[in-house]
């Protein structure tokens, strides 16, 4: 019994509302860039050139960080509009050959699994992060199967490379290939698979026909039910934010009840959560390269200044482009779920 | 035993000779395309002296010597083509002296280039030679008497432009010393003296039978890291080399091209290395190649690679195993490459030339080249991993190789060690006088002709 879920481009329609943002009172999705120093009056005539599908310099200096998504309070999407007006307007984030690379590494190969027919729930998608497979054991994930791979591949990362009909191309098929596995449910490992199947399907009306659940809503839950067996940890860390959770900011909470409940105190800092900065590696894809030293080197100084011991990861990405500058300054780099495992006195292996 | 084995049993011992069906099967082939030819005797001398015993032994018998270091050159350099006495160097091992304020290492024939670098790393650690990314079981010498390239060869040339002396066994038996090494107890260089050693570079032991190499080492700086700028044009490449190469920044760089994985798919990879004693050396250099790049940036027809620590740290190794790893893609066994040494100029032609040959054939392929010296020339390999197993495979990989070399040599190269065949390719289409020049000096040096035969015969 298999369904086919045939979305066509012309079946995305991005829900913007273009009168909340002539009417925005704060223009923050600009006012609040951390990598564009735009006043008001700047940010609302770009943003209106926008709306109206105009050019704006904006779509240049944009480092698709995704936190205007979070900055705007009235529900509009201002990143999908950049993105696509940066398609539509031909303006390249990366250059070609990058986007070439990125475009190719979708596609599945052979070597793909699309049928993971032993499958069953609970289950977990790590994503294009296979690496991560022999992470996912112990108390926190028993009786979890696992199905990873380019057919499970959200694709929301063309975001990054202003090509989001890519996005649009490939997605039926990889919910289509979900739900055909039967899955009601599962766990997305990567938060940008959580937030594809929920805001951005959502806010181009697509219907999803399984239930995401972010990892660390997951993981709270469990925590919960494991609390018993919980060691608190007793260390300071940073979060580390990735971008992708910009667009799931409902979910935010799930940090701080963790770190909670396994006894690690979340230092104060200055580039934490709605100002959080970007691990880095999308600003040096952009080849800003003065750009991206300044932003790894504000967000690590942060972390030792407030005394970090650890840098708490959601994202496999910013883990493998911010790893490297944190533990030169003697911070551990970790992912939250390893974290997770640590505080129920489980061994990690590196 | 017969009366040719007893005799080299008198020079080596007995445990060291063997002309044991078995053991000549591990000599009849390497993992290219030429085809197999047992040895009559396999040899494994200790000395010096002994190497010169076995050579005049073979003029006496008129055999055949085939001198074999790690039997790595994949063009079939060491099959024994017309019989004879493979002479195995590998118990030739030891690491005879390092002259650190020199920088140079005199080392004996069968060290090879994983002993070696263990060796600095452990004794000398700011110091280093040139690493080609040959399995480290090759020898240092065989890959010098290939004139190979490794990790410096960008900042100092071919890994034969290194050699500061050498030992040699004549055809006929001398012993000779070359360079200072002749006149002084010092390794130093080839220099001031009448250059003699490009007799033995380049041959494939067909004049002779290098027993000691004195090699240059090089400062080893405490850190390492790569820039991978990559292009969609091949015609772009020749102008990121020399770009690069000006800043003088760059300690190797290469440019890989492949298939698979999609990553690479459709994108030609230049990684640039860079070396520096503090992080303020390394962020110097790199912002230097950044910055001499950036109008390609700019224009977006190129970018730097976003990558992992993961890609960093496999393509920092030395030797990149990622290469003998691909070497076996086809899961057959066989690999063989056509590399010639190229005008970096000719990139664009040669990697047009390696796409149509793949398509035409169907074939995989691997495409890996390193510069050499400020761009003065690049090796560019046409890489083909094959099924030995699946006779149709070989005999398409076979057709794409012998096309390649005919390419190199037609864009105006000169195809890098090359196997049997493309020596008479290469012979065919070179100076008449100096061909002759080179049939002088062989017959001059080896006048029963008992050297590697079927090399270098025109």
């Amino acid at each position: 019994m298999y369904r086919k879920l045939v979305l066509t481009l012309s079946d995305f329609k991005l829900k913007f509302d273009q009168k909340l943002c002539e009417t925005c009172p704060t223009y923050d999705c600009l006012v609040r860039c951390q990598y564009m120093n735009l006043d008001k009056e700047v940010a609302k005539i770009e943003m209106q050139k926008m709306v109206r599908g105009e050019n704006s310099f904006v779509l240049y200096r944009c480092v698709t960080c995704y936190a205007c998504e979070e900055y705007c309070k009235r529900g509009n999407h201002p990143f999908y509009l950049i993105s696509d007006l940066q398609e539509k307007n031909s303006i390249l984030p990366m250059p070609k050959p990058l986007i070439t690379q990125w475009i190719n590494t979708g596609i599945p190969t052979k070597k793909d699994i699309r049928e993971f027919w032993g499958a069953v729930e609970p289950v977990i998608s790590l994503c294009l992060f296979p690496e991560y497979i022999n992470s996912i054991e112990g108390k926190l994930f028993e009786g979890f199967s696992i199905v990873v791979g380019r057919y499970f591949f959200c694709q929301l990362a063309y975001l990054h490379f202003g090509r989001p009909s890519i996005i649009r191309e490939r997605l039926s098929s990889i919910i289509e290939n979900i739900a055909n596995h039967g899955f009601q449910e599962i766990v997305f490992f990567h938060d940008e698979c959580y937030s594809t199947f929920t805001s951005y399907t959502q806010a181009y009306g697509i219907q999803v026909p399984f239930r995401s659940v972010h990892l660390f809503e997951y993981l709270y839950g469990r925590l919960r039910e494991l609390e018993d067996e919980i060691s608190p940890l007793n260390v300071k860390v940073a979060y580390q934010r990735p971008c992708s959770s910009r667009l799931a900011p409902e979910k935010e909470h799930f940090v701080d009840d963790i770190f909670n409940l396994i006894g690690v105190e979340r230092v104060e800092r200055e580039y934490d959560r709605e100002n959080s900065l970007c691990c880095g590696g999308i600003i040096r894809g952009q080849q800003r390269y003065d750009l991206f030293v300044d932003v790894q080197r504000r967000n690590v100084v942060d972390m030792v200044n407030a005394e970090a011991e650890y840098c708490v990861f959601n994202c496999p990405m910013c883990f493998a482009s911010l790893s490297e500058a944190v533990v030169k300054r003697d911070i551990k780099p970790i992912m939250m779920h390893e974290l997770c495992r640590l505080a129920l006195g489980e061994v990690i292996k590196s | 035993m017969d009366r040719v084995c007893e005799r080299l049993a008198r020079i080596v011992g007995e445990n060291y000779v063997s002309n044991m069906k078995e053991e000549l099967y591990i000599y009849s082939q390497d993992p290219g395309m030429m085809e197999p030819r047992e040895p009559d005797y396999v040899v494994m001398p200790k000395t010096t002296v002994e190497v010169q015993k076995i050579v005049k032994l073979a003029n006496e018998e008129k055999i055949p010597v085939i001198p074999v270091g790690g039997s790595l050159s994949l063009s079939g350099l060491v099959i024994p083509h017309k019989g004879g006495i493979v002479l195995d160097l590998k118990r030739m091992d030891k690491i005879i002296e390092v002259n650190e304020r020199c920088r140079y290492v005199v080392i004996e024939a069968g060290v090879t280039t994983g002993r070696l670098k263990a060796y600095l790393e452990k004794h000398y650690p700011r110091l280093r030679f040139s690493i080609p990314d040959a399995p480290p079981s090759a020898t240092v010498v065989g890959n010098i008497v290939i004139h190979g390239q490794g990790h410096l060869s960008q900042q100092y040339g071919f890994n034969s432009d290194m050699v500061t002396g050498l030992e040699v066994v004549l055809p006929t038996g001398e012993i000779c010393k070359i360079g200072s090494c002749s006149v002084s107890p010092y390794w130093f260089s080839l220099a001031p003296l009448p250059d003699i050693a490009g007799l033995f570079l380049g041959w494939f032991g067909t004049t002779g039978i290098i027993t000691k190499l004195g090699l240059r080492l090089y400062p080893r700086k405490k850190l390492r890291d790569i820039e991978v700028f990559i292009v969609e044009d091949p015609h772009l490449v020749p102008d990121v080399v020399y770009r690069v190469t000006h800043t003088e920044m760059a300690e190797d760089i290469f440019v890989n091209a492949q298939p698979y994985p999609p990553i690479f798919k459709d994108i030609i990879m230049m990684g640039i290395c860079i070396t520096g004693d503090s992080e303020e050396e390394l962020e110097f250099k790199r912002r230097m190649i950044w910055n001499v790049l950036r109008t390609y940036i700019d224009s977006k027809e190129g970018g730097f690679m976003m990558t992992t620590p993961d890609v960093k740290r496999a393509l920092l190794e030395m030797p990149i195993t990622g290469t003998t790893r691909f070497a076996d893609v086809m899961k057959g066994g066989g690999f063989e490459y056509c590399g010639p040494i190229i005008p970096v100029e000719k990139y664009p032609e040669a990697y047009k030339k390696l796409l149509e040959l793949s398509s035409e054939y169907g074939v995989t392929y691997g495409n890996t080249c390193r510069v050499i010296g400020r761009g003065h020339c690049m090796m560019f390999a046409f890489g083909y991993p094959f099924n030995r197993a699946d006779p149709d495979n070989m005999e398409r990989t076979k057709k794409a190789l012998h096309e390649s070399n005919v390419a190199s040599l037609d864009i105006g190269g000169v195809p890098w060690k090359p196997e049997v065949p493309a020596q008479k390719m290469i012979m065919a289409r070179m100076d008449k006088n100096t061909l002759e020049l080179m049939k002088r000096i062989k017959r001059f040096l080896d006048p029963n002709g008992i050297m590697n035969p079927g090399n270098w015969e025109g």
